[in-house]
């Protein structure tokens, strides 16, 4: 078994999801499992191979960094907080951060 | 051939043969899917129906036509993936976690798809950020397939992560579905619930205004009823949108110009690899399309792609990995539903308990697996050998598709499974996907065809795989099976 409890503990805090003591085991399991059967990859011969992030070659076409019109439309900032669960006063809110 | 008895029956070819005539209204056609989705609430295939925005569509749509307007798609009721976002109407990737987002603009392949006309009629069930093969793990509960196994009345499931899309065409609630396709979600749903559907060319559709779930490969495509009509859905779809940077600039092809199916003159390969430990029923299915493309002039060889083995794997480290950062921005903070706080919680609990509640067991597991894999000191030992593996899978097929100009293989190792088969077991669900995941790491596109049932009566569909950009050919190849494979295989109605 590849992932042990504190080892979810760490990868849950990674995730920013809340793990309850009583699920460690199971997910232990479970993730283990998957990562025992990605094990396999190991056995490929990767010497000298380019790592592929992506199919096509990258050229990433740029724009001027100006608004754009739908960034510049009227009501745009009611229209992006009218989904938040929280929003005052033109602001997402979220409880006190304190460092 | 026995004549479909409802309008919500008929192809998108047909349907617009008979609006042209005059015989049908775009409104007659609308409201005929709307009570079919009224009468098929026990597959749980639409979650979100939209009745009204329909109607004013129909009748916008007719006022058009009666104007001297005409356009491939107009008047035709469509059902939309709820991974879409769709301006004014809810969309929520089939999670918990995006409760009551009403998306606040439109996507750029739905948006294309209403200016040729088509007429929304609701969202589609799926699995949960479309990480699934059987539309299972959704908040809406299960989408159940309207096949049944001959003589058992046990649900079986439509497939994933399109299966809303897949039931709803295959059960005529919609003419054609919009779908996406990671690792199969397009072309596995097809084959079980006996439709068509295509995953294109990466790049070929924009991904603008489709949650994310892995990036490099994720592609939009059509669900349909023929072969003609995902061609048609497709050429309404694809096309460049400067707002996805990966969106190929490329003029978008007829896609219908090939369907004749006369293949004379064609190189088709069958990757040996995709013949090992298959069903005796896939095996002979294989066989069978190898015998009708034969039959349309092709010429069809074995050839071999020595990464397939490895590909899963590495499908299972890349779309984990780029899960885990895309799913980030469900944080509880800008969309969404936000968890309930206790006193005292800060900013870092609210991620926490937003997440737990927010997400689904697969999805939770996705993005903890992604977390691990990018995660400082196992980077290197799964990533980076993943995107190296990668690279080889994709010049396995460079190399191949150089000798020949289309593949055939199967779309799934067997027909579609009962709910619940795969329970507690996620390797065995991961492997459904070992024939589809090969052309997302490669970028190309692939369809699947039906072409047969297995014993138990369930439908069994072939997969086509194409060169990059070469879905014309790859839609004159699927043409050719869908003539010899006969009429397209209906379920008999128990909803």
């Amino acid at each position: 078994m590849s992932i042990d409890r504190a080892t979810v503990r760490k990868v849950a805090r990674l995730a920013r999801i809340a793990v309850r003591e009583d699920e460690e085991e199971q997910l232990a399991g479970e993730l283990s499992g998957v990562l025992d059967w990605i094990e396999q990859l190991q056995a490929v011969d990767v010497e000298g191979v380019e790592p592929m992030a992506s199919v096509h070659p990258l050229e990433l076409p740029r724009r001027a960094d100006a608004l754009t019109a739908a960034e510049g439309e009227a009501g745009i900032q009611d229209k992006v907080l009218a989904n938040a669960p929280d929003a005052r006063q033109g602001f997402y809110a979220v409880p006190k951060v304190v460092e | 051939m026995s004549a479909p008895t409802t309008p919500a029956a008929l192809t998108i070819a047909e349907a617009q043969a008979e609006m042209r005539a005059g015989r049908l209204s775009a409104r007659e056609l609308t409201e005929d899917c709307l009570a079919a989705i009224g009468a098929a609430g026990a597959l749980n295939a639409v979650v979100h129906p939209v009745p009204d925005k329909a109607l004013e569509m129909a009748d916008a749509a007719d006022a058009a036509r009666a104007a001297g307007e005409d356009k491939p798609l107009l008047g035709i009721p469509l059902g939309i993936k709820d991974v879409f976002c769709t301006e004014g109407v809810a969309a929520q990737s089939a999670s918990h976690i995006l409760e009551g987002f009403v998306p606040p603009y439109e996507s750029t392949v739905t948006g294309k798809l209403w200016a040729a006309g088509a007429v929304q009629l609701g969202k589609l069930n799926m699995d949960e950020f479309a990480m699934g093969s059987s539309t299972e793990h959704t908040t809406y509960g299960p989408c159940v397939s309207p096949w049944r196994r001959e003589g058992d009345t046990a649900p079986i499931v439509p497939g994933g992560s399109s299966g809303g899309s897949a039931a709803a065409v295959a059960a005529d609630l919609c003419l054609g579905a919009t779908a996406t396709d990671t690792g199969g979600s397009i072309r596995q749903p097809a084959a079980f619930c006996g439709v068509v559907g295509i995953k294109p060319t990466y790049g070929r559709c924009s991904r603008w205004g489709i949650m994310a779930f892995a990036s490099s490969l994720d592609q939009a495509g059509p669900i349909a009823k023929s072969v003609e009509d995902a061609a048609t859905l497709l050429g309404a779809m694809a096309g460049h949108d400067p707002m996805d940077s990966t969106s190929a600039p490329l003029e978008v092809p007829d896609f219908t110009a090939e369907l004749a199916g006369d293949l004379r003159g064609r190189r088709i390969g069958v990757p040996q690899e995709y013949r090992k430990g298959l069903s005796d029923e896939t095996a002979a299915t294989l066989e069978n399309g190898i015998e009708m493309l034969r039959d349309a002039g092709a010429e069809v060889v074995d050839v071999s792609l020595p990464m397939t083995k490895a590909a899963l794997p590495a499908y299972y480290v890349i779309a984990p990995a780029e899960a885990s950062s895309n799913l980030a921005r469900y944080d509880g903070v800008r969309y969404g539903r936000r968890a309930k706080l206790g006193q005292g919680d800060g900013v870092l609990e609210l991620y926490e308990k937003t997440r737990a509640e927010g997400f689904g067991p697969e999805v939770r597991r996705r993005v903890m697996i992604g977390a691990y894999v990018l995660s400082a000191g196992y980077y290197d030992a799964y990533y980076l050998r993943a995107q190296k593996v990668r690279r080889l899978v994709r010049q396995d097929f460079d190399r191949v598709l150089e000798e020949v100009d289309t593949l055939l293989a199967p779309a799934t190792p067997g027909p579609a499974f009962a709910q619940g088969e795969f329970d507690g077991d996620p390797v065995q669900m991961y492997l459904q996907d070992v024939f589809t995941v090969t052309l997302n790491l490669a970028g190309l596109p692939g369809i699947s065809v039906p072409v047969g049932r297995a014993a138990n009566g369930l439908p069994l569909g072939l997969q086509l795989i194409g060169r990059a950009w070469g879905e014309v050919p790859l839609f004159g190849a699927a043409a050719a099976l869908e003539a010899r494979a006969g009429t397209r295989p209906r379920p008999q109605p128990w909803w």
